[in-house]
Order: structure tokens, then C-alpha cells, then sequence
């Protein structure tokens, strides 16, 4: 795997959005200095909590804000700045799947013409290829040409997201970021839907940076994982060892908090770490470690000192003061 | 032990244009005293709904053509108005998913507790004695410095200390059964965890009957006794906790439990084809049939009965009867 050609590189990556209170100017540090990268054919499943800045880092690498600190590359292109300033093709070329279809797809337009728009923007079909061209993204993703005047609410949830899906593939790029593309919605659909995107990344050589919060998710999905904690990245591995030995106090009290159904899963959850406290508002992150005021663990020197990132296996990396 | 709520044969219909969505589809389900007792179902399964028929508190469109709903072998359903006021307020309460939504957002949490427990029952009421309850309450949910929250509003604490608030009102007084309607589906998952311990640990100790509603098969295993498995208006399969997890009978429950990503890996079974019926032309037989792939003529023509296949494990599935 490592010996694939890196597709994305996030360096050193911040993006504080400023809040102001009275005559005060203070920041909110949604990311705050990360480092990761995504190789060719690759799924890294970016993990977190509600307010651990994993959609910030996905709507950065997009475009959709500009960063404060840090580049981003692409193909080894710098493309940190905002997404006016991007070029056309590099847009073609990376594509995002959001969470909730109900509200990304226009509810005024028929699924003809919400794939029709990329294909239209990026000149990829005209005329007669337009139509030919849809319904080929359909069957991709095994919808049938009916659907093509429906609108979408009266689809259900899964189908909807089948159309963001394709609609992100419309122009063939290689890289796509999926940001909780299953987790509105039951297992029985996102069984589909996950099926149908491991299907699609072989057929397409496609990269994928999956966002969630579900970590048995990310064992049968994600070939390496990187979890974030206010901002920062707490621990990063290749999927089978993070899974095998998770190291950092953070991920072990998320594993063990995961409900699961046999006692063989049972089995591999670290021993119950019990889970305390909660994530801590990103605006006043605690000084030393910022997890340090939920941590079991926490020795003196966390509240002081802010760990750095140490290689602790092959591929595997944790930030934690107890192995520095 | 004896069932404190069970619920015979019940149809619930919703009047609509065009017909009825005729929901509930001959619901039987119980729960004993101090039992605590999952349903599992995806989306519009009629979960909710089922628990809106023991509060009576459906909408006005909604129609019971034929069932019974027992509490403390009273019919809930022919109950006088005073006597379901005096249920909902000291027999049964329930936490609802979104706390943000079942939380009045422009009283304190003081005052909202403070209405919870006057309408309770307990004698002689005044000012400081609610008040020394409340905080008890906050207490109890083990909510940091409750003297402050009384005065808060619920848009200044976090989701999870709001879900904490709601379970804190729920057993405020002193009540019988306690239903929580996917009271974690908006938390994540360490908090999930917090909240879940927090509510097993309390009705277990004051022996409180529960009934948890969940789409998780997860969240079933780790806090109820027995499961119910319910789909498109039916209970297609109730066991004890462990037996339904090593012994899956009815196929939407296999092939449920398929759908779980397991954190030992192995990937995801394919999903289930298809989906949930179309409640205003439901199929006749048996509610499955459509995605079952064991489906037979019978199925087709045919509701299977919920029968028992020993151990109290019932399974409503012509493959078992």
C-alpha cells in the first residue's frame, strides 16, 4: 500500500474561524495543526465526534473554506487557496458525497437535472450524449432510467443518496471525500450503500476520505484510520492494527463505548475504559493536552505540555504524552 | 412476574387522502414489572407509534379499529380522560429522542421541573420542597452543581446534560414504567454510552419497568432482557437478550444482524433489496414477504401468527409454523 502515490497531503493543516465578543476577538480552532495523506486507491476514515473538526478538514480540502495555516496538496499541486482560485479540471477531479441528501440535492429539479449540472459545468457531455450519459450514471449506480423525471422526495433516503453518488461521479474524478454519507440513514441501506461504493472505487480507481463516527464502520470499510479529538489527531494507523492494539487513551474509551452484537466483538474492545466528561467547546481548549480533562490516565505533565505525534509501529502514530 | 403493560392484537390506522396507512398490523408485546424490554425496527416500523398508543397521545387522524392496551390490566384505550391524565403523569413517562424538541426552550429547567412534580401526586407541596426535589432529581443524574441548572435554560447546556435533564424529569417522581424513544440517536457515542449506563443503573436500582426503542441491535443487546424485533407494524420476533443474537429465526432479523458492521471486520452483508411497504396498499400476507427470499404462496396469502418456539421465544414466520 505505501508504495502507492500519494494522492492528498495535508500539512500543518489550521483553520481557526474568529468569533467576537464585545471589543474581544476570539478564535474558534476547528483545526488546529494536522498532518495526514491519502494514498492512490486508498480509504482513510477520518473519525471524531460532533465538534472534532473532521467535516472542517473535509470542507478545506474541497474548498469550501480557505485555511488559516498549513497547504494542502493535491497530486503534489498546492491548492490551499479558495476555491475561486481553483482550477476548473482540479475541480473535476475531486467531488464530495454529503450527509444528508435531503437537503444537497435541489428539491425543484428532476434527478435528470441534478446530474445534468456537473456534466454541463465541466462540458463533459452534449445533445443526444447528455441523456446517454445519465442513465449510464443511474445503472452505475443501479438505478433504473425511470427515476430519471422523479423528483427528490419521492425517493426514499437511500435512493437519494445513490443520486448524490452519482452525481459526484459524473465527472470522473479520481478523489472523492464522503462526509457521513450513511449516517442518517438504517443499516439496511447503509449496507447498500457501503457495498455499492467499495464496488464503485474498484471499478473507478477511486481515493476516498470517509468521514464518520462509527468506528465498526471503519473496520470493515477503511484501509487506514486517523482520529481526530478537538481539532488535532490523536492517533492514526493501518486499519487491522489500530484495531488489534489502539493505543491512545481517546480511541480505547471510544472503542469501548462502541454497543456491539456478538461476544467475539465483545472480545475486542479494550477493557471498558470507562467513558467520562465531555469534548470540551473548541473556543477554550484546555492548556497541555486537550484531552486531558477527560483522560484516566492523565499524568501532571498533560496539563502542562502538549504531546507531539510519535511513530509507535509501522504506520502507526499517537499523540499521548505517555508514550513521548 | 406479571405483564404491567400488554397489548393485544392492536391495529393502529392514520386517516389520510386516499385511504388509511394502516400502520400498526396486529401488534402483541408485553412488558413485566422491573423488566427492561428493547424494540428494535428501522425507520417508520411503527415503534413510535406503538408507544404513542400506551400515553394516548396519537394525533387526530389516527383510528384503532380493533386491540387492547392493558396497564395494570386496565384498558388504556377506554380510559376517561382524568384517568389518562393521571397515568401520564404518575404511571408512565417517557424520554423522547430530541431533547432540544421536548424541552420547552424558553423556561428554566427549574420551572420545567418544578411542573413535572407538582402534577405528580405527592402531598403537600410548597415552594421549597419542589424545589429540594428538583435538585435531587439533577442529582441524581449526576449533573454537576444543580442549583445552577435550575436556573439555566435548556440551549445552554450540552445535548448530552440536556438528555440527562429529560431522564432527570422521567424519574423525577415516582413512576411505573418508563419508555425512552431513542433517547441517544443525536450523541455520540462516548456520551451514548454515559447516558445508557446512567439510565440502566437507575431503573435497575429503583426497579422501575423499561421500555427502550432503538434502530441499534447494538444498544438492545447491552441494556434490555428481552428484544423485540419489529418490522412494518409487526413483532416479527421477541427473545431473551442473548438467545436472539445465537439464534436468529426470523429472516428479517438474520439479515438484519448481516447489516451490522462488526468491529472484528469480515464486511458488510449486501443489504436488504427492496423496502418498507407502502402502508396505504400493504401487502396481505405476511409484511416481509416482498424482500423475504424464502417467501412462498403461502406468504403471499397469509399473516403468519407471533407463535411460541419454546423458552418464550416467538417468531412470527410461516418457516416455524
Amino acid at each position: 500500500m505505501s508504495e502507492n502515490r500519494i494522492i492528498l497531503e495535508v500539512k500543518g493543516l489550521k483553520k481557526y474561524f474568529p468569533i467576537h465578543k464585545g471589543d474581544k476577538t476570539l478564535f474558534v480552532k476547528a483545526i488546529d495543526g494536522i498532518d495526514f495523506e491519502v494514498r492512490e486507491g486508498e480509504t482513510v476514515g477520518l473519525v471524531g465526534e460532533s465538534g472534532s473538526g473532521k467535516s472542517t478538514t473535509a470542507y478545506c480540502v474541497i474548498g469550501m473554506y480557505s485555511v488559516t495555516s498549513g497547504t494542502i496538496l493535491f497530486k503534489g499541486k498546492d491548492i490551499s487557496c479558495a476555491s475561486s482560485q481553483r482550477p476548473l479540471e482540479l475541480k473535476r477531479d475531486m467531488q464530495i458525497v454529503f450527509q444528508d441528501p435531503g437537503t444537497s440535492l435541489n428539491p425543484q429539479h428532476t434527478i435528470y437535472k441534478i446530474i445534468e449540472l456537473p456534466l454541463k459545468v465541466h462540458g463533459l457531455a452534449k445533445g443526444r450524449e447528455m441523456r446517454e450519459r445519465i442513465v449510464q450514471l443511474l445503472e452505475s449506480v443501479e438505478l433504473p432510467e425511470s427515476y430519471l423525471y422523479k423528483y427528490p422526495r419521492m425517493i426514499g433516503g437511500g435512493e437519494r443518496q445513490m443520486v448524490a453518488i452519482a452525481r459526484a461521479l459524473a465527472t470522473n474524478p479520481s478523489f472523492m471525500i464522503l462526509d457521513e454519507p450513511t449516517s442518517s440513514l438504517d443499516v439496511s441501506v447503509q449496507a447498500k450503500i457501503i457495498n455499492m461504493l467499495i464496488k464503485l472505487q474498484k471499478e473507478f480507481n477511486l481515493s476516498y476520505l470517509f468521514i464518520t463516527h462509527d468506528l465498526s464502520l471503519m473496520r470493515n470499510v477503511a484501509t487506514r484510520v486517523v482520529i481526530m479529538y478537538l481539532g488535532k489527531i490523536a492517533e492514526m494507523a493501518p486499519t487491522e492494527i489500530f484495531f488489534q492494539s489502539p493505543q491512545h487513551p481517546y480511541t480505547q474509551m471510544l472503542l469501548s463505548s462502541i454497543p456491539v452484537v456478538t461476544k467475539e466483538e465483545e472480545e475486542l474492545k479494550p477493557k471498558k475504559i470507562k467513558s467520562q466528561g465531555e469534548i470540551p467547546s473548541p473556543v477554550n481548549v484546555p492548556p497541555g493536552c486537550s484531552f486531558n480533562t477527560r483522560c484516566p490516565l492523565a499524568k501532571p505533565e498533560c496539563f502542562e505540555k502538549d504531546p507531539v505525534m510519535v511513530q509507535v509501529g509501522p504506520d502507526h502514530f499517537v499523540r499521548c504524552n505517555l508514550f513521548a | 412476574m406479571g405483564d404491567l403493560v400488554k397489548i393485544q392484537d392492536l391495529y393502529v390506522w392514520f386517516r389520510v387522502y386516499g385511504g388509511y396507512m394502516k400502520v400498526l398490523n396486529g401488534v402483541n408485546f408485553s412488558v413485566g414489572k422491573g423488566e427492561k424490554v428493547s424494540i428494535v425496527g428501522e425507520t417508520g416500523c411503527g415503534k413510535t407509534t406503538t408507544m404513542k398508543t400506551i400515553l394516548r397521545i396519537l394525533s387526530s387522524q389516527a383510528h384503532i379499529p380493533k386491540g387492547e392496551v392493558l396497564f395494570e390490566e386496565k384498558d388504556i384505550l377506554k380510559m376517561k380522560e382524568g384517568e389518562i391524565k393521571r397515568l401520564r403523569g404518575r404511571g408512565v413517562a417517557m424520554i423522547f429522542q430530541d431533547p432540544m424538541a421536548s424541552l420547552n426552550p424558553v423556561f428554566t429547567i427549574g420551572d420545567q421541573l418544578a411542573a413535572v412534580i407538582s402534577h405528580s401526586g405527592v402531598q403537600d407541596l410548597d415552594k421549597e420542597k419542589i424545589r429540594q426535589l428538583s435538585i435531587n432529581a439533577l442529582k441524581e443524574v449526576k449533573l454537576p452543581d444543580p442549583e445552577r441548572i435550575l436556573g439555566s435554560y435548556p440551549f445552554q447546556m450540552s445535548g448530552g446534560m440536556r438528555q440527562r435533564i429529560c431522564i432527570a424529569m422521567a424519574l423525577a417522581t415516582e413512576r411505573a414504567l418508563i419508555i425512552a424513544d431513542e433517547p441517544t440517536t443525536n450523541l455520540d457515542v462516548t456520551i451514548q454510552d454515559q447516558i445508557l449506563a446512567l439510565l440502566r443503573e437507575l431503573v435497575t436500582k429503583r426497579g422501575n419497568s423499561l421500555i427502550l426503542i432503538t434502530h441499534s441491535l447494538g444498544i438492545a443487546r447491552e441494556n434490555a432482557d428481552r428484544i423485540y424485533v419489529m418490522y412494518a407494524g409487526n413483532m416479527v420476533e421477541v427473545s431473551n437478550n442473548e438467545e436472539l443474537f445465537c439464534n436468529p429465526l426470523h429472516p428479517y432479523t438474520e439479515m438484519l444482524l448481516g447489516c451490522v458492521p462488526k468491529l472484528s471486520g469480515g464486511g458488510i452483508a449486501e443489504g436488504i433489496a427492496g423496502r418498507i411497504p407502502d402502508y396505504l396498499n400493504p401487502p396481505p400476507g405476511c409484511r416481509f414477504e416482498p424482500r423475504c427470499p424464502y417467501a412462498t404462496d403461502r406468504c403471499r396469502e397469509e399473516k403468519p401468527d407471533f407463535v411460541d418456539v419454546g423458552n418464550g421465544h416467538k417468531v412470527a414466520c410461516f418457516k416455524y409454523n
